[in-house]
């Protein structure tokens, strides 16, 4: 077994939304071959045995497919590695004696919802607003009936790859949530069953995402940077463009 | 105008503006530039003069000149504006950050660059824009032409260094700026966009410091 690591931790803890909040600091030993969020589990089963409150965050799959687990580390969200989630990141990933400081996403658009989780349901609502397709039940089609070229089924399921889970909104200096919104709009907009709603879509979810409280771009690229499932900035390109084209048509 | 209104309400219309205003005024630079550079013939202004003449006096360049105002008053009130509006979006700041693992400290930093670039606009359009637009000055003074008047302005230190201040914002206003319109009108694509960014580069390097090299040129004497 590896030699466990003495590390402290400043973790954020608030009681509520309407609460101030602040860092605690906690002494913690790791194995390097734990997760992070399974080293917040030790730190909550010690909180738990000295009667403390734990500390409250958010998982779920811990396998970087469902978009739960958030935390900025370090002052990164989903810390220091790219492409991995926060129940991707490992301890190893740090030194034996590190201070790491651990908060949640911080965006008016995401208020916190206790410690370290937050509400993410502004995304659920741009999604509402239009990033679905329309289609008429009935029997199921033949598979492949519909034909779509293997370069535009590559660039649609790379952005289809967005697991929702905000890391984005925390990282930009805006808390804007363009390469959200830019990979779901891109995602429809490539393929042909997105094309009857394509331009009352890309409307309806940039006017859902502004009255959400997220700011406008200024293309520092922090979002595609930091994004656990490294979608790329062009797809905020292609949310432009979609955007712009459907304005001058009236839209 | 309806179909235009995006322009100045949505998030990404708003930076479809500053994207047409910013280029436009990349366009107004290059013009500048190349304009100015003429001192550096080295005959006493005479090259220069002869330049300056022409753009005071052709119509075309005058009703650009109206559509510049236009472009840059847009840019101005519209960046510092979204400045604003995208500081509020954040009201819980974070305790560590680490802005500069994910970005580059200038694309973080376009509305600080924006406002020391006011500032130098401003005292840059009352040595010469004002005096040679709406006073007689130029005429009144000995020798009478905006060579001359340039000559006089960079013999004081305190311009030439602010000039040179003004520069260096330009080059990393630029720097974000040139390529990010191009992302923002919705223009990203594998074999075009490298291309773009050197463009942007090049042109962030070089022509503020062509416009850096007359304040301080013209101080140390070597274009008379």
């Amino acid at each position: 077994m590896s030699k466990l690591m003495k590390l402290n931790l400043k973790v954020w803890r608030q009681k509520n939304a309407e609460s101030a909040g602040n860092f605690e600091e906690y002494k913690i030993d790791a194995s390097p071959d734990m997760s992070f969020l399974e080293m917040f589990d030790v730190l909550n089963e010690q909180l738990i045995e000295t009667g403390k409150e734990p500390v409250a965050f958010d998982h779920d799959c811990r396998e970087g497919i469902c978009g739960m687990c958030s935390m900025v580390i370090d002052g990164r969200p989903h810390g220091p590695k790219q492409g991995v989630t926060t129940c991707q990141l490992h301890m190893r990933s740090f030194n034996d004696g590190d201070t790491i400081t651990v908060e949640p996403w911080r965006a008016n658009g995401f208020p916190v919802i206790k410690d370290l989780t937050v509400n993410r349901s502004a995304f659920d609502r741009i999604i509402a607003a239009g990033g679905f397709v329309s289609t008429n039940a009935g029997n199921a089609v033949d598979a492949n009936s519909i034909l779509v070229p293997k370069e535009i089924a590559d660039e649609a399921f790379e952005a289809a790859t967005c697991i929702g889970c905000g890391a984005c909104v925390s990282a930009c200096k805006n808390a804007s949530a363009m390469l959200f919104v830019g990979a779901k709009v891109t995602q429809l907009a490539m393929l042909p069953q997105g094309q009857p709603e394509r331009q009352s879509r890309v409307v309806a979810m940039v006017n859902q995402m502004d009255a959400e409280g997220f700011g406008a771009c200024t293309n520092t690229g922090a979002c595609a940077a930091e994004c656990p499932k490294q979608i790329p900035l062009s797809v905020i390109a292609t949310l432009n463009r979609e955007y712009i084209s459907a304005k001058m048509n009236g839209k | 105008m309806k179909l235009l209104s995006f322009l100045f309400t949505s998030s990404i219309g708003r930076k479809v503006l500053m994207a047409v205003t910013g280029l436009s005024l990349v366009a107004f630079l290059l013009v500048h530039a190349g304009i100015n550079a003429c001192i550096f013939f080295n005959d006493g202004g005479e090259t220069f003069n002869h330049a300056a003449e022409f753009m005071a006096h052709n119509w075309l360049i005058r009703a650009s000149e109206i559509g510049l105002f236009l472009g840059l008053i847009l840019h101005i009130a519209q960046g510092l504006s979204l400045t604003a509006n995208n500081n509020q979006k954040r009201n819980a700041k974070y305790g560590a950050s680490a802005g500069n693992a994910n970005s580059k400290w200038y694309s973080r930093s376009m509305g600080i660059l924006g406002s020391l670039l006011l500032i130098f606009l401003v005292m840059h359009l009352k040595h010469f824009w004002v005096v040679s637009r709406f006073t007689n000055e130029i005429q009144e003074a000995a020798g009478s032409t905006l060579f001359d008047e340039m000559v006089f302005v960079f013999a004081d230190p305190i311009p030439v260094i602010v000039y040179v201040i003004g520069c260096i914002s330009l080059a990393y206003h630029l720097l974000h700026g040139f390529q990010s319109a191009f992302q923002s009108l919705g223009i990203n694509h594998p074999a075009y966009s490298p291309i773009i960014k050197s463009i942007g580069a090049g042109f962030s390097i070089i022509v503020p410091l062509v416009f850096a090299a007359m304040p301080i040129a013209m101080h140390l004497g070597w274009i008379k």
